[in-house]
């Protein structure tokens, strides 16, 4: 499998060019080769396209897109073929340094040295970094065996290299989680992942099939409070926290280790969004974009885990189809469809995506809720659209579909997304 | 070992002090050698400080720390005129936040004018807010010295050292001094033997500039008439979305240890603030610790209010090396040819150029011929800095070699041709190459740069990736496959599923979308 496909002459001029070749800009090459756009560059700065999903070894891709269970790689693969089917010019080992206004993407890459391409639309699809061991501030030491568990999983995954012998993971996300049961499949003892919040982070069935499976224990309302050794990681001090988050000292013991995994959490990697002037969404951290996953400024759209953080590749093909499409008609010379409606985070919401909607085509709407809901939930958009769920966690992403059809009768601009327990039946299943 | 196969002049030590004085030899017609502990010079106390170029007034002119001071300070603008470092006379302002303190900004101020630092101007609290809007309403008055200034010292130390091995002096490093052996009974006069795990060297001169370790080395010299003790401080650095929240260094007015907490502009455009001073038993212990936080922003907020640590994006501690005496240890020793610069403790940094000068005077005095060179070159190569170009000399840069357009730290935009380049000026370690390239220093932390450093260091190095540490010792990054603790056998039965059908056990199931 190569993911690569260095263009043989890169074009002074692209109708979209695309920031990242991971789902989300695999997705929107796709989308804007769709909706007519003769001229697509997708420019990735890894060697291979396919992004983080490289590194994703384990199963859980697809599902949605391929109605079939495969790996990270795979699930890259099936889309790149469909890329280069749809002769879209590649260029890997390349860097897009400034989208400047008028549409002139400044890039890098040794195949074609520091250059310029004009570009009708440009789709930013950088997907996510993780937070460090800043973000945190864990006092102590600052020894080697501290990284984040995302690039200990491309070390192993990828490099054929272990991060250490034995391993305490810090937070229950999803890459934590992965990444506990990748290391005991690699012979690394792993001590236990420990968690500051009384629920794990990651999606339940990780912590089954992860954790439960493999032995491994799961410290909740614990935390990471001191990191020990000079050169290498000797031991951490761990402590649980009270109701408030506060390390409770008096009951903080030590974990031999010579490797710590921070999993605690994603944030977009929007800085080419922000130095290109597109407006931000402090509870995203990403650009605010439109129903067309366009930013504020025109002509630059975003999708993906730039934008916000997805828990399902899945959903991020799926959502980057839409702002390639949307790049697609706007350098086709389409017309901008009016956005004329908000939407706000409400009851028990952390964000919504899109921030803006047009009554003119159907969206679909993500959001994240703030508290999980143990028991029946009411979905709810102002008092146009509702739709009850089983449950929410934080850990999973939910979506409500809008039709043009609900808006008919609505006149305001703004609609408000709930997430509230359900007490009657007013609302039944949404089938969809 | 004959007298002429003797190295004219071994420093002990490559922080500032020991690679400043070796430049300020290599412009004679010398053979200097630095022995430095650390996997690179500029690992200890020199990479681990607040970067300031004091502006002259702090110092007691009557000790030898206070007298160096504003020389000193001169100093580094001759070395930032040759060698072309970040260096910025930010200035800084003392402050009095209550009238018993007024006294104290009089006395620093008379002090200050007497040791000729120019430019001293006492300031009303009107002005002050002008210049400074973000300070404490409390403040009532302030000195304003234009001659501080911000450094980052790293990247000093580390162009200093460069121009000095231009300049034909050899650094060696991962050499501790672990004995040093008396002239042979039979020639009294001849060179001392300085010996490391690895090697024995001759030499007619040795500088201890040995840091935190300058006792135990002057022990092994038999001249133990000192001992350092470390005296840590704790510092924090600020988002950088809060830079020019102060133009100037801010103090506030000295205790009887310590300068006290500073907020301070970095050369780099972030804030930081600290140091805290806390004696420690441990010379190596650079933790940062709940109660030194707590300590530096409670002081922090007097002076600037806005500051919060929830800005904190990332700390660091240094360890200042005190005599007991309470001043710098310099100067020639009973031992015939030991010459101590020891107890370099605050002002060191900006003492250093100073110290260098005086130390040349003592090993002249004591008998080393100081023959100038006529082909000493005291202007640095610099690395090149991919980021700050213009797109044409980018452009430029990477049609003539392709490295230049092979990103690696996209959070700098750091390139692979400035990794090498680093490399190849000694960089040996993860932190080697962070520090002098700012490869890893970004938001991302070298979560995307740190396998393609790497491997760039363990290709150039000829070392396997196993080898490459973050900065020496035992801080390997990575280990090989078969090092685990104990590899499962692939057929055994794990729990719950069969160890080969675990990867694809999760039917059915999202899983991490990464």
């Amino acid at each position: 499998m190569v993911l690569t496909a260095e263009p043989r002459n890169l074009a002074s001029r692209y109708d979209v060019v695309i920031v990242g070749a991971g789902p989300a800009g695999m997705a929107a090459a796709l989308g804007a080769r769709d909706r007519g756009a003769a001229r697509v560059l997708l420019v990735d700065r890894e060697v291979e396209a396919g992004g983080i999903l490289l590194q994703c070894i384990h199963a859980g891709f697809g599902l949605h897109a391929f109605d079939e269970e495969i790996t990270g790689p795979e699930y890259a693969q099936r889309f790149f073929e469909q890329v280069l089917e749809q002769d879209v010019d590649v260029l890997t080992d390349g860097y897009v340094m400034d989208v400047a206004s008028g549409g002139r993407v400044k890039l890098m890459s040794p195949s074609v040295g520091v250059t310029g391409v004009d570009a009708g639309a440009v789709v930013l699809a950088m997907g996510a970094r993780e937070r460090t061991r800043g973000a945190i501030r864990i006092p102590g030491d600052r020894p080697s065996g501290v990284m984040t568990a995302g690039l200990a999983q491309k070390l192993v995954n990828l490099d054929g290299y272990l991060p250490g012998r034995r391993a305490v993971i810090l937070g229950s996300g999803d890459i934590g989680l992965i990444m506990a049961r990748r290391l005991v499949l690699e012979g690394v003892e792993v001590v236990g992942v420990f968690e500051l919040l009384s629920h794990p982070s990651g999606l339940t069935r990780n912590v089954v099939q992860c954790l439960d499976d493999f032995d491994i224990p799961l410290h909740l309302s614990t935390t990471v409070v001191g990191i020990h050794g000079r050169d290498r990681l000797e031991r951490v001090t761990v402590a649980p926290v009270d109701d408030d988050r506060v390390p409770i000292m008096a009951k903080a013991w030590d974990v031999d280790c010579d490797t710590l995994l921070l999993s605690i959490g994603l944030i977009p990697d929007a800085e080419l969004a922000r130095t290109v002037g597109a407006q931000m969404d402090p509870l995203t951290g990403g650009p605010v974009v439109s129903g067309t996953m366009e930013t504020t400024v025109p002509g630059v759209f975003a999708a993906g885990n730039v934008v916000h953080v997805n828990d399902l590749a899945d959903w991020v093909s799926m959502e980057a189809r839409v702002a390639g499409d949307g790049a697609g008609a706007l350098a086709t010379g389409a017309r901008r469809p009016e956005q004329d409606i908000r939407l706000l985070p409400g009851d028990n919401v952390a964000y919504v995506v899109p921030h803006t909607i047009s009554s003119d085509r159907p969206h679909t709407v993500s959001f994240r809720v703030r508290r999980p809901i143990h028991g029946p939930t009411l979905l709810r958009l102002s008092d146009v659209h509702q739709r009850k769920v089983r449950a929410v966690v934080p850990a999973e992403m939910v979506t409500l579909k809008v039709a043009p059809r609900l808006l008919e009768g609505f006149h305001g601009d703004v609609l408000r997304v709930d997430a509230i327990p359900a007490t009657d039946d007013r609302a039944g299943e949404d089938p969809s | 070992m004959g007298r002429t196969l003797a190295h004219d002049v071994v420093v002990i030590g490559g922080g500032v002090v020991g690679v400043t004085l070796a430049r300020v030899l290599s412009r004679y017609h010398l053979d200097v050698v630095v022995l430095e502990r650390d996997a690179e010079v500029g690992f200890g106390v020199s990479k681990a400080n607040s970067g300031i170029i004091h502006s002259g007034i702090h110092g007691d002119p009557a000790t030898v720390k206070g007298a160096l001071e504003w020389p000193g300070n001169v100093g580094w603008l001759r070395l930032r005129d040759d060698l072309g470092f970040g260096f910025a006379q930010v200035g800084e302002l003392l402050v009095a936040l209550a009238e018993d303190e007024l006294p104290t900004i009089e006395t620093i101020e008379a002090q200050g004018r007497r040791k000729g630092v120019p430019g001293l101007t006492r300031w009303e609290p009107e002005r002050i807010r002008r210049a400074q809007p973000n300070l404490s309403r409390e403040v009532i008055a302030a000195l304003w010295a234009p001659t501080a200034g911000v450094v980052n010292p790293y990247e000093a130390v580390l162009l200093i050292a460069d121009n000095a091995v231009r300049n034909g002096v050899t650094i060696a490093t991962e050499q501790p001094v672990i004995a040093i052996d008396p002239p042979d009974p039979a020639d009294p006069g001849g060179p001392l033997v300085l010996r490391t795990p690895t090697r024995a060297l001759a030499a007619r001169y040795v500088v201890n500039a040995a840091g935190l370790y300058a006792d135990e080395v002057a022990r092994m010299a038999g001249v133990g008439t000192f001992t350092i003790t470390g005296r840590k401080g704790e510092e924090y650095l600020l988002d950088k979305r809060l830079a020019g929240l102060v133009t100037s260094i801010i103090f506030p007015c000295p205790t009887a240890t310590s300068k006290g907490t500073l907020v301070t502009p970095t050369f780099d455009g972030t804030i930081m603030v600290g140091p805290t001073a806390e004696a420690t038993d441990d010379k190596d212990d650079t933790t940062t610790t709940p109660e030194g936080a707590a300590q530096v922003f409670a002081a922090a907020k007097r002076l600037v209010p806005a500051i919060s640590e929830r800005d904190v994006i990332a700390e660091f501690a240094g360890v200042r090396a005190v005599a007991d005496t309470e001043d710098f240890v310099l100067g020639a020793t009973a031992r015939r040819g030991f010459i101590n610069a020891a107890g370099i403790q605050s002002p060191g940094l900006t003492a250093a150029p100073a110290i260098a000068d005086h130390l040349v005077e003592v090993l002249h005095d004591e008998g080393l011929a100081l023959r100038e060179k006529r082909d000493w070159r005291p202007r640095a190569e610099h690395p090149v800095r991919f980021a700050v170009l213009s797109t044409e000399e980018q452009a430029e840069l990477a049609a003539r070699d392709p490295r230049f357009a092979q990103l690696v730290c996209r959070c700098e935009l750091i390139t692979e041709a400035e990794i090498v380049d680093a490399i190849d000026r000694g960089a040996r370690t993860l932190d080697g190459v962070k520090f002098r390239t700012r490869a890893g220093m970004g938001r991302c932390q070298g979560g995307f740069c740190t396998w393609r450093c790497l491997e760039l260091l363990a290709e150039r190095c000829g070392l396997p990736i196993t080898a490459v540490t973050k900065r020496g010792g035992d801080s390997w990054i990575v280990c090989d496959r078969s090092d685990a603790a104990e590899a499962p056998d692939p057929t055994a039965e794990a729990p719950g599923t069969t160890a080969s059908g675990i990867e694809l056990a999760a039917a059915g199931v999202p899983a991490d979308g990464g």
